[in-house]
């Protein structure tokens, strides 16, 4: 593949002509996804518009330190499956010494890698893997072709033009988004934040209570005279959300600040008008959200740290739904365009498939450690199904089911990171045995598949993380949800009987060990 | 496709939110995430524990209760909240038949909601008391 496409364009791989798969990217999503289509040996070009892999780590967060944890101690050899759950930020690898990357890269400072010690890995990951990637190469148009030998989707690009059956869309959540209010012009977005140093003395204010918003206050409270945050609704820390929905707690100083009175506001208000006043500072007009009265707020810089939407080029004008706030692509539970099939997606945008959200908790697929899953298990789908690839699928005895289950709540780093979001299933084939499918949406077993059939996953409710058996069997479904465990430890005799008592009624012998 | 404004926007001709002034919808879109859901895709699942709070946009979903077809759902019409409310699975399965946009808010955040809104708790006791007249009605049809 990459010495095919080295031979016909110099050193730049992939020159434009017809691939079957394109992937657009170079973020750690469509790094993700380029490997493991490498590793099944599926046929596929990469191309992307920056000169070098990393994404969005090549340049956020803008205070260098990310917020997602690798612990390097925390007990699992760090090349092994078990260390996934610990390391939120390491690519997944079959090799050895692919794994954990990013622990070779932290510098012992923090468990939290610095953005720098991000981008390395996610380079070194690329070279280590031989993943070929044509940089420098902008996406800028798409077409839509029948041709006798199927449709193709034509990728216009500085390059030239792709021909693909799948193109795999993996460009992150990265195009800055500001609200439409009458002067936003006289706000810089996130994205422009300049060094902090130039902020000393001046009266910020932030709009947007995100953690991007909490980021730039907490590294500017030593800079800056006063800073106000405001957006509509009310601000949650991650852990009274009890799930990364909230503010991070790394980022938790100005909510003390703003509680005792130091310097820090945080409004629940909407954004009405930014103005320029006589003296040459901001007005900002706003409306409280709880009694709809006028606040008005003087400062000397606006800040929209109001998120980022999709960079899908032209992709809605051929038919891509989005939704939503960042204008996500809709999509199906394998990463697919729920409106132009063919259109798949990884990385940050997999969020677009919310899952069943339950208990009003988000997956992770919006960050590294949820997306990486995603795209493994998006190419496996497109290996078995487009491309006549069929991976292996081991068999369980049914005396080690029950305890297989538990270990699987207690140690798969998927089911950790994609609550309620990705299950482990096990198939009952009445010829094969208990087949182990492997890690799969939750959606795609509840909606299909076998009729008779076994999942376990993860779930949280904002107080409590415990695991849920679900099983479909003489045509019924049915959810057990177990209690929870203080200390997360499912393979005790409590849950062993509990599960012995499920899987008797379906699988016989499944409690005698 | 919504911004929050947009969200704002589409909800203000709905009677669930009509009492709301301006602020008070752009909290709510701000409080709610837009979902959308592919043709045939189940929204709310007979059965299952965790499920939200949802208001239609844009697009129609049938209500589906043991394979039989109950209601149908539209714009403007909202569901989810009975099992929220009695902290028990959904009765029922909400199927999309066409594709559906949808605001959300996840079940632990429906009862905060609700007491920071009393108008729209108002506005869902009527509904939720016109549904229980209409059940009276047909329950009292079928035993004549």
């Amino acid at each position: 593949m990459s010495s095919r496409s080295k031979a016909a364009d110099g050193e730049r791989p992939f020159p434009p002509g017809e691939y079957p798969i394109v992937v657009v990217g170079s973020g750690p999503g469509a790094l993700q996804t380029t490997y493991f289509l490498s590793r099944l040996g599926i046929e596929h070009a990469v191309i992307s518009a920056d000169p070098e892999p990393g994404g969005m780590f090549r340049h956020w967060p803008f205070f260098q330190r990310l917020l997602s944890w690798t612990k390097p101690y925390a007990g699992p050899d760090r090349h092994t499956r078990a260390f996934e759950r610990w390391d939120w930020n390491s690519l997944l690898a079959r090799e050895p010494e692919l794994r954990g990357m990013a622990v070779e890269f932290m510098d012992g400072t923090s468990d939290f890698p610095s953005r720098p010690e991000m981008e390395a890995s996610l380079q070194a990951f690329t070279e280590r893997a031989k993943l070929p990637i044509r940089h420098d190469c902008t996406w800028t148009g798409t077409r839509h072709e029948e041709t006798a030998d199927g449709d193709r989707f034509v990728l216009e690009t500085t390059d030239g033009e792709y021909r693909c059956r799948f193109a795999i869309i993996a460009v992150g959540v990265a195009e800055p988004y500001s609200p439409t209010v009458p002067g936003i012009e006289l706000a810089v977005h996130y994205a422009d934040t300049r060094d902090a140093s130039t902020y000393a003395g001046k009266r910020l204010f932030i709009i947007g209570k995100q953690n991007s918003g909490f980021e730039l206050a907490t590294g500017l409270l030593q800079w800056a005279a006063r800073i106000t945050l405001s957006s509509p609704s009310p601000a949650r820390t991650s852990i009274e959300a009890g799930s990364l929905m909230g503010v991070r707690a790394r980022y938790v100083q100005p909510f003390e600040d703003s509680a005792l009175g130091g310097g820090v506001d945080i409004l629940a208000a909407s954004l009405k008008e930014i103005s320029r006043t006589p003296d040459g500072a901001l007005r900002i007009d706003l409306n409280r959200s709880d009694t709809s009265m006028p606040l008005t707020v003087v400062a000397d810089e606006v800040i929209a740290a109001t998120g980022f939407t999709c960079p899908l080029v032209d992709l809605p004008a051929l038919g891509v739904a989005t939704f939503g706030h960042s204008k996500l692509p809709a999509q199906t539970d394998f990463w697919e365009s729920a409106t132009v099939p063919g259109i798949y997606f990884a990385g940050t945008i997999t969020q677009g498939w919310a899952g069943l959200k339950k208990h009003g908790i988000s997956s992770y697929s919006g960050a590294v450690q949820g997306f990486r899953y995603n795209a493994r298990i998006l190419v496996r789908h497109i290996a078995e199904r487009h491309f006549g690839i069929v991976l292996d699928r081991p068999t369980i005895a049914p005396a080690d089911l029950r305890d297989y289950l538990l270990a699987e709540a207690t140690s798969a780093p998927e089911l950790w990171h994609q609550k309620a979001y990705l299950a482990s299933v096990v198939t009952l084939d009445p010829e094969a045995g208990i087949v182990d499918e492997g890690i799969l949406p939750l959606t795609t077993f509840l909606d299909g598949g076998a009729p008779e059939a076994i999942a376990v996953t993860l779930e949280a409710d904002g107080t409590n993380i415990f695991p849920v058996i679900y099983v479909r069997h003489g045509g019924r479904q049915e959810e057990h949800v177990l209690e929870p465990d203080p200390l997360h430890d499912y393979e005790g005799g409590t849950y062993r009987r509990a599960v012995g008592a499920i899987l008797d009624r379906v699988v016989a012998g499944a409690s005698a060990a | 496709m919504a911004t929050r404004d947009e969200i704002a926007d589409a909800i203000a001709s709905l009677s669930l939110f009509a009492d709301l002034s301006r602020p008070q919808l752009l909290g709510v879109a701000s409080r709610f995430e837009e979902a959308f859901f592919p043709k045939d895709a189940r929204v709310l699942r007979q059965g299952l524990t965790g499920s939200g709070f949802y208001v239609i946009l844009d697009g129609e979903a049938d209500v589906v209760a043991d394979g039989l077809k109950r209601a149908t759902l539209a714009r403007g019409d909202f569901f989810g909240e009975v099992s929220i409310l009695l902290g028990e699975p959904p009765i029922a399965d909400v199927v999309a038949t066409r594709p559906l946009r949808c605001i959300v808010l996840g079940g632990p955040d429906v009862e905060p909601f609700l007491i920071d809104h009393p108008r729209v708790l108002y506005r869902m006791l009527q509904t939720q008391s016109r549904r229980l007249r209409a059940a009276n009605e047909r329950t009292g049809q079928l035993s004549e």
